[in-house]
């Protein structure tokens, strides 16, 4: 049973997402429907998690005999289609799950006003399917298949108001930047087939010889998963597709911009691991872009009216720490005493970060979608006095947006600390803009709070309540784990995402699948 | 010389019709355009794979009354499988693009892609 876990995590959503159009116009149950299937994926995603965590690296092939035989019928190549779980893939999958859960709780009231919901639904899981496959899978070919699934869903969700021309306009920026990028991965995959006759990543990064051809390859994957994590310079679709897309989504497509993340971590570690000399290169270079996109996406954020759309500028920001992070430790992957002494911890914190990021944004995004819900509007200028009246929610704002400055005893603190130490031993200049970034942050979080939720109360609002509760169940969950991670970063650590950091690092353990050929 | 011309007169294919999918998206106004712009970059890979699973010498891999010198040379038929998928999955993607094209047309009253910028700042 447990051997099928991985399988079944693709399964499940994908049952989920083809069935609730059969739901039509019974709004209720579809949503209800939604919050089961992806609460037993999350369910499933732990069990995942123990099981790599304890008995190393999982290996599913497809259609094999047995789902651990790497080369059935006597192949001396892998060839069916291989699903490989480590660590850093399962660390991602509980991410994904577990947004997915929270996002379906929340829209259960989100969009009740809205009709065709159970398509809405059926993306909803179709996203959360094309995040783990991303994820999980162990094959370049799939890689861009649940690229553009995760691709497809996520931007016709974007454009799920389809009454607003701007949800369109969103959508189709969102589309034509996921398959620009998605397109060239493909491009990358056929010039490695074209080359080592195999699209198992394990295999082709145990023959990669990185001659021109690899390097252009390399280059294409990168831009191409650079350009769908939104790292500046082309993060322009990111505050336009976060803002115009319903609260409920902000979570799981949150989850998908940093699968893009996690598929350009395992190019850099996993595919190319074994080319010594320009790897260090590319760390500095993901450090820069990291620097840069924290800088200009928060400063960006600063002049922002739109309540959600500031809060999207703050998730560029955002991914230049996990950039900057995990960068420091690719610049050194191949110096060992440099990474036991800081590049482990930089890496650490850079994953760290993603959950923690995913956690306190998708949070501030449900926020900012409880005032949109409350108050028709997201222009923070004809907001004001709205803390008395929506107290949880101001309360959940507070601990979100302490959490993204950086504030102690929040999740925030716990990464960006592990960050701003080990980027300072690298360079002391990183860590500098690392930390203006955070001050910068928590000033344009500070303006928010004071526009929409002190002052007067403003008569117009006179009417407004608390959002009902499914909403508020989410933004509590996400609440109390900003604080849990906050109080306890190393329960996590330890058990999460230190194993995922050793994954990326042991490169050699995931070429052998785990030991298995 | 001729020869080796032929050979690689697909990737020189390639690399035009990417250069004419990029110009299309860079520089068209009409989000009509920039949607075939991408159907061209599309027919670009598709080709380049397709191109790649040429085998010189090679039978292709059905077995159902295979000559007998096919015997051991039969390709690998993964490319056109791969090639299958990204038509499969670029349909999707052109309807889906096409849609929001007529949506933001309902809404905008144009396709200028200069004067969809509703969304700024």
């Amino acid at each position: 049973m447990m051997e099928h876990l991985p399988a079944l995590m693709i399964a499940i959503p994908l049952f989920g997402a083809f069935t609730a159009p059969l739901f039509k116009k019974h709004y209720k149950e579809v949503s209800i429907w939604a919050i089961i299937i992806t609460g037993i994926t999350v369910v499933l995603s732990l069990l995942l998690a123990k099981e790599v965590v304890t008995g190393g690296i999982m290996v599913y092939v497809f259609g094999a005999d047995k789902p651990t035989l790497v080369l059935p019928s006597g192949y001396s190549v892998p060839i069916r289609i291989m699903f490989e779980v480590d660590a850093m893939s399962a660390f991602m999958a509980i991410s994904a799950t577990l947004m997915s859960f929270i996002g379906a709780i929340y829209s259960y009231s989100h969009v009740e006003r809205e009709t065709g919901l159970e398509k809405y639904y059926a993306l909803l899981m179709l996203l959360e399917v094309g995040i783990l496959g991303m994820v999980l899978t162990g094959d370049l070919f799939n890689l861009f298949v649940f690229l553009e699934i995760a691709g497809i869903a996520g931007s016709a969700l974007v454009g799920f108001r389809n009454y607003r021309g701007e949800a369109s306009e969103a959508g189709i920026k969102y589309l034509i930047v996921s398959a620009v990028a998605s397109l060239m991965v493909l491009f990358a995959v056929g010039i490695l087939y074209g080359q080592y006759g195999n699209l198992n990543l394990a295999y082709i990064a145990k023959n990669v010889s990185f001659n021109m051809v690899d390097m252009v390859a390399f280059g294409l994957l990168f831009t191409s998963f650079a350009m769908k994590c939104g790292a500046v310079p082309m993060h322009y679709w990111v505050p336009d597709a976060y803002t115009e897309v319903p609260a409920g989504i902000n979570p799981p497509l949150l989850v998908a911009t940093y699968a893009s993340l996690y598929a350009l971590f395992r190019v850099s570690f996993t595919l190319f691991a074994n080319v010594v000399i320009d790897l260090a290169r590319v760390g500095w270079i993901m450090s820069i872009l990291g620097v840069l996109t924290m800088f200009i996406g928060v400063t960006m954020a600063l002049v922002q009216k739109d309540v959600k759309r500031l809060m999207s500028y703050h998730a560029i920001s955002q991914t230049g720490y996990m950039l900057l992070g995990v960068g420091v430790g690719l610049t050194v992957l191949h110096d060992p005493s440099k990474l036991a002494e800081f590049g482990r911890d930089a890496m650490a914190g850079g994953v760290f970060h993603i959950i923690n990021h995913i956690i306190y944004k998708s949070l501030l995004l449900m926020t900012a979608g409880a005032l949109f819900y409350a108050t028709g509007t997201r222009n923070l200028n004809e907001m004001g006095g709205l803390a008395r009246k929506m107290p949880i929610t101001t309360i959940s704002f507070m601990i979100g947006a302490a959490a993204i400055s950086g504030l102690p005893p929040f999740n925030g603190f716990a990464s960006k600390l592990l960050i701003y130490e080990t980027s300072y031993r690298l360079n002391p200049l990183l860590t500098v803009f690392a930390m203006v970034t955070s001050v910068l942050t928590l000033a344009s979080f500070v303006k928010v709070f004071a526009s929409a939720f002190l002052g007067p109360p403003l008569e117009k609002f006179e009417n407004t309540r608390e959002v009902p509760k499914p909403m508020i169940i989410a933004m509590v969950i996400l609440a109390a784990l900003c604080i849990l991670f906050g109080l306890f970063p190393n329960l996590v650590l330890d058990k999460l995402v230190y194993p995922a950091v050793d994954a990326l690092i042991n490169s050699a353990q995931y070429h052998s699948w785990g030991g298995l050929a | 010389m001729n020869g080796s011309i032929f050979v690689n007169l697909p990737f020189i294919v390639v690399a035009v019709l990417l250069a004419l999918g990029f110009y299309t998206i860079g520089f068209k106004r009409n989000l009509i355009k920039v949607v075939i712009g991408i159907e061209i970059l599309e027919g670009a890979v598709n080709m380049f794979i397709v191109a790649l699973g040429y085998v010189k010498g090679g039978y292709a891999p059905i077995y159902t009354q295979a000559p007998p010198e096919a015997a051991g040379k039969m390709v690998l038929p993964t490319p056109q499988a791969l090639t299958l998928t990204s038509i499969v999955i670029g349909v999707a993607v052109t309807a889906l693009m096409l849609a929001f094209a007529v949506n933001i047309y309902k809404h905008y009253g144009t396709l200028d892609v200069t004067k969809i910028r509703r969304l700024r700042g």
